[in-house]
């Protein structure tokens, strides 16, 4: 198929940055948009113009490096799929398909289409862990007795790959489907309970000094999110945060 | 606990209390009014008791000023941080693909609300105000003659089509912000309101009942006088 591109183009983070059209042709149903972005970019780097940066690293749903805001949906027009998982079966062929970097004022642009996205790890690094001692003394993980319902709901959570498409979709920027994943997998677990208050506070504090915008539940994150971590989350977040703040 | 209600979370969490305390309201006040489809006696007593009694006039009623004062404001400097969180827009956004219009124009609706409550203040609030605390006329009747006077004052006010045309209006605006509102203000203090469909059906139920209770209220008032 042939397709017309308008993708973001930013030299770095202090250029303005605009919007450049791009013609891609014979394209395969079956490639990944990802290996459609290569095919633009041998053919840019062949023609010696420069080729569009994005990011990407594993190519099969897992890393959550890759993002790009694709026709207006975070990860592109497909559920439960990072862009890297995107196929370009998905459109057809006359197609203009207009490609932007996850916007937020918390995900300044690098260049192009790749975004910083270390405010994340910095809410990770406030809460997002539990202390335990490696010295080789370590109890067996099966002494410690665990519902299989909050075991289940713990691993759902600890699904998140952090690639901020619950960010770059919603209206407010808002970061809370995210921290509230990463609170959540702890918080149901035994030994999250240890650090639960600090936790959660933390990595709340985090999430505000980052410049994220607050939750107004419209859902979209959860629609968006490839790995369909539920809102639930959020509202356990909520209750960890009402919880720790009363003791 | 300060601190809490200067996070984000816990700015979500007295959007939602006060949202729990206007819906409250909205439930006594709709009450009230459907009294006066039913019974100008009774509605006239039971608008005088409200409009005199000392605990509802110096206690409820200003709590309930605060309420809805305290929701704006926060509603809209919520919405300043969350506009200035975006940062540079997207040049093709579909977010029908993923989240309700009501959900996404939470401060249009309030907007449209909040003039609308700014009408209803020029219309019954501030002469009431006026009357009881200003000409201090606590009679509830008009200049001494036999009789309460609110039913009458009520009818009166029904009988222009732009006003009960605004009033039509701005309660439809009220039900498009109740239907996101209603299950937003639980899922702020934590109820995994996605997950239970009773209190989606009751959302949905209490956001149509309540403001069309009140446009027929108001469409009654307008066609029978």
């Amino acid at each position: 198929m042939n397709l017309t591109l308008k993708i973001w183009k930013q030299k770095g983070p202090q250029d303005k940055g605009r919007m450049v059209d791009y013609k891609v042709n014979d394209i395969s149903e079956h490639m990944s948009f990802l290996e459609m972005m290569d095919v633009l970019n041998e053919q840019l780097v062949n023609s010696g113009d420069e080729p569009v940066a994005f990011d990407h690293d594993c190519r099969e749903g897992i890393c959550g490096m890759c993002s790009l805001y694709i026709n207006g949906q975070a990860h592109g027009p497909d559920r439960g799929i990072t862009t890297c998982q995107l196929h370009m079966r998905m459109f057809k062929d006359g197609d203009t398909i207009t490609i932007e970097p996850f916007r937020a004022k918390a995900f300044p642009v690098i260049k192009d289409l790749v975004v910083d996205r270390m405010s994340f790890e910095r809410i990770q690094q406030a809460g997002g862990y539990i202390s335990v001692n490696t010295s080789g003394n370590t109890q067996d993980a099966n002494n410690i007795l665990i519902s299989k319902h909050a075991a289940d709901e713990a691993m759902d959570a600890a699904a998140c790959i952090g690639c901020g498409a619950c960010v770059a979709t919603c209206k407010n920027s808002s970061a809370m489907l995210f921290v509230g994943a990463k609170v959540s997998q702890y918080a149901l677990l035994p030994q999250g309970q240890i650090e639960a208050v600090d936790r959660v506070q933390n990595m709340v504090v985090q999430m505000d000094l980052e410049g994220f915008g607050n939750c107004t539940n419209t859902g979209a994150c959860e629609i968006e999110c490839p790995k369909g971590i539920s809102l639930d989350n959020i509202a356990r977040m909520n209750r960890e945060l009402m919880k720790a703040s009363l003791k | 606990m300060s601190g809490f209600f200067k996070s984000s979370i816990g700015r979500k969490v007295a959007m939602a209390l006060s949202a729990f305390f206007l819906m409250f309201f909205l439930l006594i006040h709709i009450i009230i009014n459907l009294i006066s489809v039913f019974s100008e006696e009774t509605f006239n007593t039971v608008s005088h008791f409200m409009g005199t009694n000392p605990l509802i006039q110096f206690g409820m009623q200003p709590v309930l000023i605060f309420g809805v004062v305290f929701h704006f404001i926060m509603g809209f400097v919520l919405e300043l941080q969350n506009r200035r969180a975006v940062g540079v827009s997207y040049a093709k956004n579909n977010g029908g693909a993923n989240s309700t219009w009501m959900s996404r124009n939470m401060i249009y609706s309030g907007a449209a609300i909040l003039a609308f409550i700014v009408l209803h203040f020029i219309d019954f609030w501030i002469p009431e105000i006026n009357t009881k605390y200003i000409l201090g006329d606590m009679s509830g009747t008009i200049d001494g003659v036999e009789g309460l006077r609110y039913y009458e004052e009520l009818t009166h006010k029904f009988e222009s089509p732009l006003r009960v045309g605004a009033y039509v209006l701005a309660f439809v605006f009220l039900a498009l912000h109740l239907l996101h509102g209603f299950t937003s203000a639980f899922q702020s203090m934590g109820v995994t309101a996605g997950r239970k469909k009773v209190l989606q059906n009751l959302g949905k139920a209490y956001s149509i009942i309540i403001p069309l209770g009140f446009i027929f209220i108001a469409l009654y008032h307008h066609f029978n006088h």
